[in-house]
């Protein structure tokens, strides 16, 4: 009951590694997963006096892209600086990070709402979008992305014990290595959403292919943070959930709808790696901070660790002294200056994205956008089923005439999986789908002869049909199913069926 | 540091303190003494520098003007793991070994 009076806030903190072959700012190899310790360190990330470290290129460049794909400005100028804390992962004493002039800021990723919300008649205020960008669904919403930035990852600790002593041991092969953090604003609403937009992002993130995502292997790291505000009247819900798409958005010209009065606190859960654990991990602190607010009490502010084996936060205490990081202006590293045709040549390298290619998969092959969807969720399987068409006769030129295989045959052969597209080539399915279609087309003269002998046999059936007992036509259905011994689909001979049960003489 | 806007650019002793533990020093009571009086005369001596008048000048970071020095990607050779660790008195099976640190 209480939890309608309620609103979870909720905003999301993502890092992720990239996979350039180098780490960020030195010749190491990035590729540290799975390598014997300290083999992958030179001077610069090993934090030795005297190192000076280089920016690379391409990862500067691949964080531009992402950035680009999830809508953001790439400001002209932007800059390193450092952020001062002491921990032993972290041999420098400082992470190269950026502060106030990120690469990429003010942008939105779309999602689908799993909560329909009504009185949503916001889709027509464009004019902030790309060019490229699809139409927007009615049942979207708009997540905004408050920044895009770049910085290097940590080394890795091991808590372990030698000689009968706990000890941690540090590994540095990750130190230096191409990080990406993404920011949202907190604007998701429940842990459901939350789970759709990182599902979201990592596929873009995979199809634009700088970054392996994987979870399990730590390249790609979960931070709610989470808070929960009471409303004061139930029936602004909906409204208070639309924000302003693109900008700050903060206090709107007019005061309709959007209030933004969001609470003094937040509680970070920390370093959560699965989708699932996140959305657990946010209805654990929702439960949690109705509870508390309940007996009128607001959750402290603190960081918190997900236990997924208990499948609960615990608070961190060591981490709760204020942080102050003392960022300053990496003096090591001059600041980065863009064109404009720089920016539009990065733009230009970002690939066909998941809701472009849903968008024309229904446009140029009459796909339903549940089918387009599944096809477009992996950018491999999308890119086979457009191989496969293309080798198709006819399809391509939209003559489905001609050929029995449309592309809604060819999209439901793989959606289905009847044929494994990892040992099948496009050729192949092809040949075996215009194989299958051929012999399930049965000759209509030979079907119209076994339908007549089966409805000739069986004169009770036919007059129970006749008289509304529907069952009748599955019984019939079975009996000529048989007698054309597999040959015939079932759609084809059900037509036939109860054409000629209705017209016997045709 | 927030406590030091004021005129007489004097630390107080919860700003020493704090200082210390960001860099991770334990202070006795007469460190915090000693050093709130000498980080106060090293900003003091930092103020002087609002005498100057820097209307017109931009803030910079940067002296070299030196803009977009970058890096290609690629591998360079790194130190071997004997090389890595020969500057720490512990090691462990190739790795570098402090005391325990609790998450």
């Amino acid at each position: 009951m209480n939890e309608s009076k309620h609103e979870p806030i909720i905003g999301l903190e993502i890092h992720m590694e990239l996979k350039t072959n180098s780490k960020m700012f030195c010749g190491c190899r990035a590729d540290w997963f799975g390598q014997e310790p300290n083999t992958l360190t030179c001077p610069v990330c090993l934090g030795l006096p005297g190192a000076l470290p280089v920016p690379n290129k391409k990862a500067v460049e691949w964080c531009v892209m992402l950035g680009l794909a999830l809508g953001c400005e790439i400001p002209l100028f932007s800059k390193f600086d450092r952020k001062n804390y002491f921990y032993p992962d972290l041999p420098k004493g400082y992470q190269i990070s950026q502060y106030d002039q990120p690469l990429a800021v003010n942008g939105w990723l779309e999602i689908k709402s799993p909560t329909k919300t009504t009185g949503d008649e916001d889709t027509s205020d464009g004019g902030e979008a790309t060019t490229s960008t699809p139409p927007r669904w009615r049942d979207r919403k708009r997540i905004r992305i408050r920044r895009v930035h770049m910085e290097e990852d940590t080394g890795k600790l091991l808590h372990a014990e030698v000689d009968g002593q706990k000890c941690t041991l540090i590994d540095f092969n990750r130190s230096g290595v191409p990080l990406v953090e993404i920011v949202t604003e907190p604007d998701i609403r429940s842990s459901e959403e939350a789970r759709i937009f990182l599902k979201k992002l990592h596929q873009i993130i995979r199809y634009i292919g700088i970054s392996d995502a994987d979870m399990e292997k730590g390249s790609m790291r979960l931070e709610p943070n989470i808070s929960v505000r009471e409303l004061k009247s139930a029936q602004n819900t909906s409204e208070v959930t639309r924000l302003p798409a693109g900008r700050q958005g903060r206090g709107s010209s007019d005061g309709e709808g959007i209030k933004e009065d969001l609470p003094n606190y937040k509680v970070e859960v920390k370093n959560i790696n699965s989708f699932n654990f996140a959305k657990k991990a946010i209805d654990y602190e929702i439960s949690r901070h109705i509870k508390l607010l309940n007996n009128n009490e607001i959750p402290p502010q603190e960081t918190r660790g997900w236990d997924e084996k208990k499948g609960i936060t615990y608070s961190q205490r060591s981490k709760e002294e204020a942080h102050d990081y003392r960022y300053f202006p990496e003096p090591d590293i001059p600041p980065i200056r863009w064109t404009e045709s720089q920016i539009s040549q990065l733009k230009s390298q970002i690939p066909e994205l998941p809701d472009q290619k849903v968008h024309r998969f229904m446009a140029e092959f009459s796909l339903s956008e549940y089918d387009a969807t599944i096809l477009a969720d992996i950018q491999e399987t999308a890119k086979y089923f457009e191989n496969a068409l293309s080798i198709t006769p006819g399809v391509s030129l939209g003559l489905s005439r001609g050929s029995r295989i449309t592309p809604k045959t060819i999209a439901n052969w793989i959606i289905n999986k009847r044929a494994d597209i990892t040992k099948t080539t496009p050729e192949e399915l092809v040949k075996l789908i215009s194989q299958k279609s051929q012999v399930v087309q049965m000759d209509e003269k030979e079907l119209e002869a076994i339908i007549k002998k089966v409805l000739s046999a069986n004169p009770k059936a036919v007059s129970d049909y006749k008289s509304g007992k529907e069952q009748s036509l599955m019984f019939l259905l079975g009996q000529v199913i048989r007698e054309t011994k597999g040959k015939a689909n079932a759609e084809q001979v059900k037509q036939k069926l109860v054409q000629l049960l209705k017209y016997p003489g045709v | 540091m927030k406590n030091s806007s004021n005129n007489t650019n004097s630390l107080t002793d919860k700003d020493v303190q704090h200082v210390a533990s960001l860099a991770k020093l334990a202070l006795t009571k007469d460190d915090i003494k000693k050093f709130q009086k000498q980080l106060s005369e090293i900003i003091h001596f930092v103020a002087k520098l609002n005498e100057l008048d820097t209307q017109d000048i931009e803030p910079t970071s940067q002296v070299t003007g030196q803009e977009n020095i970058f890096r290609d990607d690629v591998v360079k050779k790194s130190l071997t793991q004997k090389e890595a660790l020969a500057n720490t008195k512990r090691k462990y099976k190739g790795y570098f070994v402090v005391d325990a640190i609790f998450d």
